[in-house]
């Protein structure tokens, strides 16, 4: 045993956010999604002939010097996994940006390992597209709209596999 | 994001959650899940290090092939420099709870205005 300790180690963002809007004088505590049965799919093949896609919640870079384009919304969308992108956006995001930053696309994104994992024969092929779920405040709309695009996206691309990195 | 993983399991798809909201994601309950104790903003590994990253996209394709019921959760080795973001991040003490209230107020004020469209 290296240490004692009497709290657990790792941040718990819904205390932490919670505590945080509060001081903010929000009075009604943002409700997290909490389920007591899980969904579980078994991979059909073994994974060197599985071909395997990402989801992000990062959004497109804008267009910069757009005209006209309005102001950043978020939205889903399906875009080339090759090449890929050299960034994403991350800014309107809830993440730590006092300790780290985004601009190596893979660690939040990792379109390049994945290219690499596939290229020695660990997994079978890459999705040609990736996908972004922006997250959203409104679960009923992750639920009813985002969900099901990503999973017809999914489909149309042949995946056997997905891997969701949340920032 | 664990509500877009739940709906693609419930649809045949296998999948595995890539991050650091231990708790959010937990709570939500997803089939295979991989934990990174990071701050937030690097799930996947820490910025340039491409022998992390692969090792951490590594870790989501054994736990595809391996797990075998939901909520599997796997915490990988990796440790941030030093663990001062962890009390950091999103902290209320008496240095900044005046700041945070007039923030709130201020937001509530905005946001009252683009609605009425002022």
């Amino acid at each position: 045993m290296d240490q004692l300790r009497p709290y657990r180690s790792f941040v718990s963002y819904m205390d932490r956010s919670r505590e945080y809007y509060a001081a903010q004088g929000y009075a009604r505590p943002y409700a997290w999604a909490h389920h007591d049965d899980v969904p579980f799919a078994a991979l059909g093949k073994p994974l060197s002939r599985c071909r395997v896609g990402l989801v992000t919640t990062a959004s497109r870079t804008p267009v910069e010097g757009a005209i006209g384009t309005g102001p950043f919304k978020r939205e889903l969308y399906a875009a080339p996994s090759d090449p890929p992108p050299s960034r994403l956006f991350t800014g309107d995001l809830f993440w730590d940006k006092e300790a780290t930053h985004t601009d190596d696309l893979d660690s939040f994104m990792p379109v390049n390992r994945l290219a690499e994992l596939a290229a020695s024969g660990c997994i079978g092929s890459v999705s040609p597209r990736f996908y972004g779920a922006p997250t959203d405040y409104s679960q009923s709309r992750t639920a009813q709209q985002a969900a099901p695009r990503i999973l017809e996206w999914c489909r149309q691309d042949g995946l056997d596999a997905v891997i969701l990195t949340a920032l | 994001m664990s509500l877009v993983a739940r709906h693609l399991e419930a649809n045949g798809i296998a999948t595995a959650v890539v991050g650091c909201a231990r708790d959010i994601v937990e709570e939500c309950g997803v089939a295979r899940f991989v934990f990174t104790d990071f701050p937030l903003g690097n799930p996947c590994g820490k910025p340039w290090d491409a022998p992390m990253q692969r090792s951490i996209v590594g870790a989501a394709l054994t736990l595809l092939e391996r797990a075998w019921m939901p909520r599997t959760t796997v915490q990988t080795p990796f440790r941030w420099e030093n663990d001062m973001w962890r009390d950091a991040f999103m902290r209320v003490d008496a240095g900044n709870r005046e700041a945070l209230a007039r923030a709130g107020e201020e937001r509530r004020r905005r946001q009252a205005e683009t609605k009425t469209g002022r």
